[in-house]
């Protein structure tokens, strides 16, 4: 389109079709001509037509009721539109993101003559168990006085709470809510930390094989039908983090549906509250516009930032973000720019670097820390780790939980690879025991691989006997049945406790007349096991399975000399 | 008052170029030649130059022939006389019945709200233990078949459609062989269904641009007749021609191709599709079934890969069976929970034998010797293959479940099996009765 005054790159415009108005945002300007990207169907829309500039970047609003909410990917509200534009999402509505009507119970932190920087807290109310701070807008520069500060008591979202001056002399009124340009990272922050703490996912293999730190970042990559999506789901349900925000990339919008549905009823045990009041859902699925299934992983880490900025542990969950970089190949494509690999835009990696980025642990102004967590699952063409955008994130996170399709057919889930998934941050159990478990797992391998070679009968009985190990492993422990009641979540203290007990069966030595004896001690070792699994830790039926565990074990313990 | 084009600047593959104003993208024109007239739709408007795909071909039109803008989106009927009719890809009558235009929609409309989507929760009872036992088809589920020329895809399909319980089954047929199409009509002319079902038929012969629209005209239909709070089944074969069709428009358009010549498109063109099966929230529902022949039975091929992360899941149908592993419904989880206690024990253990048995086999080819767990194993295999995995096995859920519990018995103690206690103690066959079965 053709243009007349300056305009920004990412500005926002309207396309306007008839009564439509349609969002879109500048992708590309060069001379006289700007190219747009427009958020929804372009159908019906003639040459000629008119296009009206915002002079604002593609932003979200920030503030207070975001929790609960389910948003698309420009933060249009999905129940709200439903009840303006019935079953379908009708183009060219925009609803404003938070409900303007709402009232909140505010409480000042600071007085008037206090010196404030952008991301200070002024004020908070109370969302849900939170207490949401009111903050210096991020976008002020350098440091305003208070000139005046509301009282505590009840203010509507957009009423001013304040009243701000910068050393010109410039005047500002504050309201409880503000907006952030979404490609811009929120850096009002001290410093950022080397992510130390471990988050808990209650997936044992996670937590204990491939940990996941606070702050850190981590990718899923598996072909489909591995479970990728499950496992987000489960790790979004059980993971300790304050919030969860989901984006929900191009993916199915029936997996989204489950979580719009069950997550008000799941009630979180740490809190008591139902799921929903710490979740923030950001669903672009796959029929939905593509353009803004590129702002919608954005609009997700913005909201993140926001919530870390009051000194919270948020988690964002990606799914997929392979979808979120075909949305960059298409309108790459659309650009007729020279393609890199696959058609990917030479631009992928750093894109997906600069995201990934975004996660942290973070010293805030103030002292008190909060931090990012960033997981991404993606989607490799043809389940191959070699395409661009798996490599491209391997690079940049720090823990890659690979999901195998030998290990999905097999019904092993989560199918998380235990032998090529990696992580850099600190495991919850003992690091020696670990990579013990470790060893086993890989010389397991390696005796399965042989004996397919050399069948069970070439096969020594020592040999043997680690292979059974390992798979006995495999399936008490880094098998998980995410839709039990008991087994789907399983605490620190729950692993810390079994690790130490099946690494101690690890070590044992046993003593067995054949084969066939040995495979059927470690099938009822196994029974007994999964049992235990399903038992609540530590009641009636745990400690009876774990009599009967020992029992077991010393049947053919070799004695000590 | 339209205004008349006769200038063609340019024909390429079926796009042609003609000079217009004040054409809305997506719009419809009527291209008249000497020989016929055909519907043509605005697929790219650039620097005055307005782009029309031809539903008919471009074949016989020349330079001076008419374009006649309709100001207006392509559109199917979705009024109920629908029912039992057939038509072409771009909603002309088939079977030389008057043509249908009253309560039009425009295809490919907007996407559902999911706020406005409900959690799947029916099962559709197929009488096919691999589906009904293994991956439980659920209403409102999207679902591929994956297969390659010359399995009886078609026969499946036909029959998951006979046996499902629906208010109206739609069929979409893509580059399908003439002979394909008549067995189609057939059978469901046998089983009386076609009172109830709708046809959209592409043959291998028709334009390739028709063979584009078959999914959307299904699709409108099918979205218009479930928000009248009707069960709609639509079945889709064989989407890798539509695909392919989509792959032949972008070269045309001079668009960068992504893989294998496809366009980097594909995964969204796709999903617009596929994204349709929905369960509404007070409304009807539809439910998708499409054929996907993987080219050189590679399922790494663009075309079921994208496909396979879109769907909920897929079925392998390999030398006349569906394959227990790589099938998968998504939804099951969403039912299976709810039918029997022992539903998804029996699924997870008879797969995990099955797998073993694969191995044992394998070792088998290579002459180890067979251990006495290896033995097991190969009945188990031979049972499994015979009693469930055959297509011409037809019983109900119930009854799958029981002939499940009798095999793995019959093979194996209940400890080997390693099943909970508790579904031991309840379903494990005694004895005598194992003796009975085996």
């Amino acid at each position: 389109m053709e243009f007349d005054s300056s305009v920004e790159q990412n500005e926002v415009a309207f396309a306007l079709l008839g009564d439509l108005r349609l969002k879109a945002e500048v992708i590309r300007v060069r001379g006289k001509r700007a190219d747009l990207q427009v958020f929804e169907s372009t159908e019906g829309l003639k040459e000629g037509d008119t296009v009206e500039f915002t002079g604002e970047l593609l932003s979200v609003e920030l503030g207070p009721g975001l929790l609960g909410r389910v948003y698309d990917g420009l933060q249009n509200p999905l129940n709200e539109l439903a009840q303006q534009a019935g079953f379908f999402l009708k183009r060219g509505i925009y609803l404003e993101p938070l409900d303007k009507s709402s009232t909140w119970e505010f409480t000042p932190l600071v007085k008037a003559g206090d010196k404030v920087r952008a991301g200070d807290k002024l004020g908070s109310v109370p969302e849900g168990i939170f207490k949401h701070f009111i903050m210096l807008p991020f976008s002020f520069r350098g440091q305003w006085e208070v000139v005046r500060i509301a009282s505590a008591g009840s203010y509507g979202l957009h009423e001013s709470i304040a009243k701000v001056r910068d050393a010109n002399g410039t005047e500002k009124e504050i309201a409880m809510t503000q907006k952030w340009p979404v490609k811009v990272p929120i850096s009002c922050y001290r410093e950022k930390l080397l992510p130390s703490q471990s988050i808990t996912t209650q997936q044992r293999i996670i937590d204990t094989f491939f940990p996941v730190a606070q702050g850190g970042t981590f990718c899923t990559p598996g072909p489909f039908g591995a479970g990728k999506t499950v496992l987000q789901h489960a790790i979004s349900q059980h993971a300790e983090a304050d919030i969860v925000i989901i984006a929900a990339c191009g993916e199915r919008a029936g997996e989204v549906v489950e979580i719009l549905r069950e997550y008000p009823e799941l009630i979180d045990p740490r809190t008591g509250q139902s799921l929903m009041s710490r979740s923030v859902i950001i669903c672009n699925t796959s029929s939905m516009p593509v353009a803004a299934r590129e702002a919608s992983v954005y609009t997700a880490v913005t909201i993140a930032e926001y919530y870390r900025q009051m000194g919270l542990n948020c988690l964002l969950l990606a799914d997929s973000t392979s979808r979120w970089a075909q949305a960059l190949r298409e309108m790459s494509g659309r650009l007729e720019e020279i393609p890199g690999e696959e058609a990917f835009p030479a631009y992928l990696e750093s894109r997906i670097a600069s995201f990934y980025e975004r996660a942290g642990l973070v010293v805030l102004n103030d002292g008190t820390r909060g931090s990012v967590t960033i997981g991404g699952s993606v989607s490799p063409a043809g389940g191959n780790f070699e395409e661009p955008v798996t490599q491209a994130t391997l690079k940049v996170v720090g823990a890659f939980l690979g999901l195998s399709r030998e290990r999905s057919s097999a019904r092993r889930f989560p199918a998380i690879h235990p032998l090529n998934s990696w992580s850099k941050y600190k495991s919850i159990v003992d690091a020696g025991k670990l990579a013990e478990a470790r060893a086993l797992l890989r010389r397991g391998n390696e005796v399965a691989q042989m004996m397919k070679v050399v069948g069970e009968e070439g096969t020594n009985m020592d040999d043997f006997v680690l292979y059974l190990k390992s798979e006995f492993l495999d399936f008490v422990y880094l098998q998980q049945n995410t839709f039990d009641k008991v087994d789907s979540a399983t605490s620190r203290e729950r692993q810390i406790y079994m690790f130490d007990k099946i690494s101690s069966i690890l070590q044992q030595k046993f003593v067995f007349d054949d084969k066939d004896q040995a495979r059927r001690y470690f099938l009822e070792l196994r029974l007994i096991l999964t049992d235990m699994n399903y038992a609540p830790f530590k009641e009636e039926e745990f400690t009876l399975l774990e009599r009967k565990m020992a029992d077991k074990i010393r049947e053919r313990a070799e004695k000590d000399a | 008052m339209r205004k008349v084009y006769h200038r063609i600047l340019q024909i390429a593959g079926n796009v042609i170029t003609v000079e217009a104003e004040n054409v809305g993208y997506n719009d419809l024109a009527e291209v008249s030649s000497a020989r016929n007239t055909s519907l043509a739709q605005v697929i790219r408007i650039q620097d005055g130059k307005v782009f029309l795909q031809v539903f008919a071909g471009s074949r016989g039109i020349s330079t001076d022939d008419e374009v006649r803008f309709l100001g207006r989106p392509m559109k199917v009927s979705s009024s109920a006389d629908l029912l039992g009719r057939v038509f072409t890809g771009s909603g002309e009558p088939r079977d030389g019945r008057p043509a249908i235009h009253d309560d039009l929609v425009s295809i490919g409309g907007p996407s559902v709200n999911p706020a406005k989507r409900i959690v799947p929760r029916n099962m559709i009872r197929t009488g096919i233990p691999m589906i009904d036992v293994f991956n439980t088809l659920v209403v409102s589920q999207k679902l591929p078949i994956f297969s390659v020329a010359g399995e009886p895809y078609n026969e499946l399909l036909a029959r998951i459609a006979m046996q499902a319980e629906v208010d109206v089954i739609i069929l979409g047929g893509m580059g399908l062989k003439h002979d394909d199409y008549l067995t189609f009509r057939n059978t469901l002319e046998e089983h009386g269904a076609l009172s109830r079902s709708v046809l959209f038929i592409h043959t291998a012969s028709d334009p390739v641009v028709e063979c584009l629209l078959v999914p959307d005209m299904c699709l409108a239909v099918a979205e218009s007749y479930a928000l009248q709070d009707k069960k709609v089944l639509v079945l889709l074969t064989d989407m890798t021609n539509f695909a392919d069709a989509l792959k032949e428009i972008s070269i045309t358009m001079e668009q960068i191709p992504s893989n294998r010549g496809y366009p980097g498109d594909l995964y969204s063109q796709l999903a617009a599709r596929y994204e349709k099966a929905v369960d509404f929230d007070g409304a009807g529902s539809i439910t998708i079934l499409a054929v996907t022949t993987m080219p050189g039975d590679d399922v790494t091929h663009p075309i079921p890969d994208n496909t396979g992360y879109i769907t909920e899941g897929q079925f392998y149908l390999r030398n006349g069976r569906i394959e227990p592993f790589g099938s998968l419904s998504r939804l099951k989880q969403q039912v299976n929970g709810k039918t029997r206690a022992d539903h998804r024990a029996i699924m997870d253990t008879m797969i995990r034998f099955y797998s073993d048995f694969k191995e044992t086999l394998e070792k088998q080819s290579m002459g180890f010797r067979m251990s006495s767990w290896d033995r097991k194993l190969l009945k188990f295999g031979k049972l499994f293959e015979e009693k469930m995995m055959d297509l011409s096995v037809n019983i109900p859920l119930e009854e799958a479940l029981d002939q499940g519990w009798r095999i793995l018995a019959e093979c194996f103690d209940a400890t080997e099996s390693g099943i909970k206690s508790d579904l031991i103690a309840r379903f494990w066959p005694k004895k005598d009765h194992s003796e009975k079965n085996g």
